[in-house]
């Protein structure tokens, strides 16, 4: 951690005790742990540590036979202070040390208020039964796409011979209302990638190729994926456009709204520059915004150029970062031909991104959803898109929450991550990844196996749905449909009235 | 209920379009023939929810007199009882009508317009203020004092005509094919993001014989807003065009200066480039951003500005709105898309895209001296 | 009236007419389809166009009265195509050729914004002037500018070996000219220009891969700090000898003279602009 002629004055962040009556110096730690955190002392016919190097992804201590491994917070701490805590004290050290940007991974970690945890959801007692859904029908799935006002129908000879004359947009059809959020090979390793991709189809839902192309073996999935177009154009070819299921202009990303992003040089191996078009070990680019679209009509420009690359046969979504103006900006896309509209909130995650602007910039994914919902609906043009909404979601609760607030469909990333293994240890920018995900180090990335991630993820999206037709079964209803901008099921507990308000939701008790 | 609904606008509207000026410096009048069919090959820069004229030089007849051009939301005729008070009261009136439009156009729910052709009557304190000043004074009373009227061009001898459509329903509307001439007009069409349907949202936005119409979106509306209130304009159409229209009339109606001064506010040069340039250009630039750095317009922006003898297009500093300027004898276009000046002027003598922050200006030859000689003075 | 207010309308489709309305717009002379374009929309025209490829066997274009229709050449992206030929008579619109997959274009006219954009392979040839983002992101293939270019110019252009898209431009560039470039040869030849220098500020900043060679005057101040001034090399002679070559072809220029003419070579100081900017 030694920068320049700087000893470092920064604190370990973990400590490991090793409980050496149960190490049996098999050296799997050691072997486990691309931080090169443990390491073998021959003199002394012991395992040792260098625990400023330790990040807490507790890979070691999942893996050591003998369970012989405790990694905790370490205890050490300057005095205790409200105002410059030890996250504060550490960064300004390491930025005297580095003169750099503070970069992360992962989702913003501050405490903001998480709104699911202030929303109520509502059972069917006595005046409605509820439905039992192991038994009878409980129908969750979900078309993403603009629908028409009305439709026109011819008849023939009876009301039984009778064509719909009117012309659908493209929709695509999920069997849950969860999808894989966007996350790019190249951020993940392809064994991640490809893990998300089996689970999307073998569980007939969608996965997001992110922006850094879909490599040309992995094309038999574009049924299943949302292919990325954005700033940096990566993989971006007239083939890549027309096997996906769905089109999505990335303008933000939760975790990092209004600026772009960079996957470091190191990261861009061979495969990846394939994938991306740029030689191996350049630095890949991502401009903060698309060099095409500095306005909304711009937008329109670029929506109706994805329509025409792939003949008008696919919906195109847009993906913001919820910001200040969101439902205002929402609208605009909606006119500006987008058939999906794709909110990604403040807790979002992400591969990479400066702290400063993972934890200060954008607004919670729940007031953002709730407003852009209402919004369209003012405006009369809801159903000319679907909403997908991204950022934090933790479990199926969250998501009916979603739903019943207007959403059509909800993007996970973190819980994919971790169904795959991932721990939240925030290392992702460092291109060092014990569980094989958020690495292109094919010494770490072959320890993720994608038939057994992709059995993972489709336990997953298994158990969620299940839990979201109890829920919903519970409330007395059997189609999904049913519960979206359902807002009568939700309450709030423990809101201020300006936040029950842009929720659009009553208290509890009310 | 304990819970009063809360009307939360949002802070302003966003918006992108499509503009279109035309000027011809020789002073011959034509139709407004020529912009509608440019605005039309434009279509899909707008979204058919606001499109707008102004046209200068249409009111020879009465070329001394302000022009005002006044809106009555929902048919009010209550409203427009007391501005004909009002304005019966505060000017003498040498001419008023109901403004002529085609019923059939393509519209929706138009709202009544008037034209009253009026020099002002001053009274009291009022007689220190400059017939502009009180013109300016007046029509903000209208606004803000009368429900459901709005004054929407006031200044002589020309006219903005605007409302919700797309710009080719609005011309038809108001007939400015058939019904009018004139030596310049711009044009705008709206993608606006807002909840549509006013027909005074529409540009362009007019003060005294001031028009703006402006694309894109002002990442610095909040400081220059609240820098232009300091100087006692208050910005209520939540639109940008508004920072914008009260910044140039602070500018260069009240500060009397010339574009070529106020496009280097508006756009400054970068410091890294100041900071190369000889001395006495370094301190010209350095002492302007200084002082009006509040009035930088930052983000992505084109505008066309035009009163009686000039108009100019000018895009933000890093050039992120397009303009393109045509020239063919005496007339200058400038416009968001080349084809549209091709549209109405396939052979061109001259046609490029200026630098970001570099104005394109058009004048009336017979301004060109006066002008000249204002810089001189300034610089 | 297809939109209502406060509802919606649609631009690009609300307005359009079908195939089987506009059919006496299009000619058809063996393999070549000559369509009048005026006063189509893109949607239109691009069906005219998509149904005379993929109905009719068309193989040559001559669109005739183009006045800022956009997106030609983009919708006829098909599997293992045969590459089509495109002259545009008139005044494209934006995005003229985006993701082009292969086919040549050949415009008698101006062309405005986004001319390339995200192209992946083919031929886009101007005999005029181009506006902003031309060859944004472009992959693969050529585009011969005759006149002058506006703002960032080859931006995000991109290169994997052998696939190394060309650009050449006859006249001169505006600011940002090949920001963040990636990859690809951009050539500025300033035919237009006399004495006078290039203008453009901020040329290649960003850029971290490809190479632009520059004809003219530019000055050190003009140059972002990520690219750097190397000596041509005999490879960089031949790579100019066959493309301003053609260009010269194609445009009736001189090109032992130009190529007698000072030529500036840039490339990146490093793959990796902005490797030391984070913190460990």
């Amino acid at each position: 951690m030694l920068e320049g002629e700087f000893h470092t004055y920064m604190l370990p962040e973990f400590i490991i005790e090793r409980r050496q009556d149960r190490c049996i110096r098999c050296r799997v730690c050691e072997r486990q742990c691309g931080f090169n955190v443990h390491w073998y002392d021959e003199e002394m016919d012991m395992m040792r540590e260098d625990e400023m190097k330790c990040v807490g992804c507790q890979r070691c201590a999942v893996m050591c036979p003998t369970n012989a491994l405790i990694v905790k917070p370490h205890p050490g701490s300057y005095k205790p202070n409200a105002n410059w805590t030890r996250e504060r004290l550490q960064d300004l050290k390491k930025q005297s040390e580095t003169g750099g940007v503070l970069l992360t991974g992962s989702g913003n970690d501050k405490p903001y208020r998480i709104y699911w945890d202030h929303i109520v959801l509502n059972a069917s007692q006595v005046t409605n039964p509820s439905i039992d859904p192991l038994r009878e029908p409980m129908e969750l799935r979900t078309f993403l796409g603009r629908k028409q006002d009305r439709l026109e129908f011819k008849f023939g000879e009876d009301f039984e011979d009778v064509e719909i004359t009117t012309e659908l947009y493209p929709n695509v059809q999920i069997e849950t209302p969860i999808v894989f959020s966007a996350m790019s090979y190249g951020a993940i390793s392809y064994q991640a990638f490809k893990s998300l991709a089996m689970a999307a189809s073998e569980f007939g839902t969608l996965f997001n190729t992110g922006e850094g192309g879909l490599p040309k073996e992995l094309r038999k999935y574009g049924k299943n994926a949302i292919v990325q177009c954005a700033s940096g154009r990566f993989g971006v070819d007239p083939e890549y456009l027309n096997v996906a299921a769905v089109v999505e202009i990335k303008i933000g990303q939760g975790a990092k709204p209004g600026i772009g992003g960079h996957l470091p040089g190191e990261k861009v191996t061979m495969p990846i520059s394939v994938t991306r078009m740029i030689p191996e070990g350049t630095d890949a680019l991502s401009p903060a915004p698309q060099h095409d679209i500095y306005s909304i009509e711009d937008l329109s420009m670029l929506i109706y150029a994805l329509k025409e690359a792939t003949n008008y046969e696919k919906p195109v979504s847009v993906k913001i970062a919820a910001v200040h103006n969101a439902a205002a900006i929402a609208s605009g896309m909606v006119r500006a031909g987008a058939d999906i509209i794709a909110l990604d909130g403040l807790r979002g995650g992400t591969g990479a991104a400066p702290k400063m602007i993972r934890d200060n910039v954008g607004i919670p994914i729940e007031l953002a959803l709730a407003s852009v919902d209402q919004r369209l609906r003012d405006e009369g043009i809801r159903n000319k898109a679907s909403i997908l909404v991204a950022g934090g979601f933790r479990c199926s609760a969250d998501v009916v929450k979603a739903i019943a607030l207007g959403a059509d469909a909800v993007y996970i990333g973190t819980p994919a991550l971790v169904a795959m293994g991932c721990t939240l240890c925030q290392k992702c920018h460092t291109g060092i990844c014990n569980w094989g995900i958020c690495t292109q180090d094919p010494y770490l990335s072959r320890r993720l196996n994608p038939e057994i991630a992709s059995k993972k993820l489709v336990n997953l999206l298994r158990a969620w749905s299940h839990e979201i037709k109890e829920m919903l079964g519970g409330m007395g209803i059997n189609a999904i449909e049913s519960l979206r901008g359902n807002r009568d099921h939700l309450r709030g507990v423990g809101l201020e009235d300006w936040e029950l308000e842009v929720l659009g939701i009553k208290g509890a008790g009310e | 209920m304990r819970r009063s609904r809360r009307v939360v606008l949002p802070d302003k509207d966003h918006q992108a379009c499509g503009l279109f000026g035309v000027i011809d410096r020789s002073g011959r009048r034509f139709s407004g023939e020529m912009a509608i069919e440019a605005m039309t090959s434009m279509k899909v820069r707008g979204n058919g929810l606001g499109g707008g004229f102004a046209a200068y030089g249409i009111y020879p007849e009465y070329e001394d007199y302000y022009a005002l051009h006044v809106m009555f939301q929902n048919w009010d005729m209550e409203a427009k009882h007391r501005v004909d008070e009002f304005i019966d009261a505060n000017f003498d009136v040498v001419y008023a009508e109901e403004i002529p439009v085609n019923p059939d156009a393509n519209v929706y729910n138009p709202p009544l317009f008037w034209r009253y052709f009026v020099s002002p009557n001053k009274k009291g304190e009022d007689k220190k203020l400059s017939d502009d000043d009180y013109v300016v004074k007046k029509v903000m009373e209208i606004n803000t004092g009368i429900e459901n009227a709005y004054v929407v061009s006031s200044g002589k001898n020309m006219g903005v005509f605007k409302g919700v459509g797309f710009p080719e329903d609005i011309a038809e509307y108001f007939m400015l094919a058939e019904e009018y001439k004139g030596y310049m007009w711009t044009a705008h069409s709206r993608f606006p993001t807002n909840t549509p349907g006013w027909w005074g949202g529409a540009h362009p936005f007019c003060i005294l014989d001031w028009t703006v119409v402006h694309n894109g979106e002002i990442s610095s509306y909040g400081t220059n807003k609240r820098y232009l209130e300091m100087f006692g304009y208050y910005c209520t159409l939540l639109t940008d065009t508004e920072v914008m229209a009260y910044a140039v009339d602070l500018l260069m109606r009240k500060q009397g200066l010339p574009i070529e001064i106020v496009s280097k506010i508006f756009a400054p040069p970068m410091w890294d480039i100041v900071d190369i340039m000889d001395e006495k250009k370094k301190r010209f630039y350095t002492t302007l951003r200084m002082n009006y750095g509040p009035l930088l317009i930052n983000g992505p922006w084109t505008i066309i500005v035009a009163r009686h003898g000039e108009m100019f297009g000018i895009t933000d500093r890093i050039r992120l709105r397009p303009i393109t300027s045509g020239e063919k004898g005496d007339m200058l276009f400038v416009s968001s898309e080349e084809s549209a000046i091709r549209a109405v002027c396939p052979e061109l003598d001259r046609v490029y895209t200026p630098m970001g922050g570099e104005p394109v200006i058009g004048r009336l030859r017979s301004r060109e001296k006066e002008i000249a000689k204002q810089l001189s003075e300034v610089e | 009236m297809k939109y209502s207010i406060g509802g919606f309308c649609d631009l690009f489709l609300d307005f359009c007419k079908e195939v089987e309305e506009l059919r006496d717009r299009l000619k058809l002379d063996g393999k070549l389809a000559i369509i009048d374009a005026k006063g189509l929309t893109h949607k239109e025209l691009n069906d005219l166009m998509r149904y005379a490829v993929f109905e009719l066997g068309a193989r040559k274009f001559k669109l005739l009265n183009i006045t800022g229709q956009r997106y030609i050449g983009t919708r006829l992206w098909a599997p293992n195509m045969e590459k089509l030929e495109i002259e545009v008579h008139g005044f494209p619109g934006n995005d003229l050729g985006a993701f082009l997959g292969g086919h040549k274009i050949v415009v008698y006219g101006n062309a405005q914004d986004g001319v390339g954009n995200t192209m992946d392979d083919g031929e886009i040839i101007v005999y005029g002037r181009a506006g902003d983002v031309v060859a944004m992101s472009m992959r693969g293939g050529r585009i011969l500018i005759r006149d002058d270019v506006g703002y960032r110019t080859a931006i995000h252009m991109k290169e994997y070996k052998d696939k190394v898209p060309v650009l050449v431009i006859g006249g001169t560039a505006q600011d940002f000219f090949g920001e963040y470039m990636a990859g690809g040869r951009v050539v500025l030849l300033g035919l237009n220009l006399g004495d006078k220098p290039h203008r453009a500020r901020y040329i290649g900043t960003g850029m971290h891969g490809g190479i632009m060679y520059i004809r003219g005057k530019v000055e050190q101040w003009q140059l972002g700090k990520e690219v750097g001034i190397v000596d041509m090399d005999d490879e960089d002679w031949k790579f100019l000898e066959k493309h301003v070559g053609d260009f010269c072809k194609e445009f009736g220029f001189d090109k032992d003279e130009i190529l007698s003419g000072k030529f500036l070579k840039l490339k990146p100081v490093t793959k990796r602009p902005y490797g030391k900017i984070y913190a460990y």
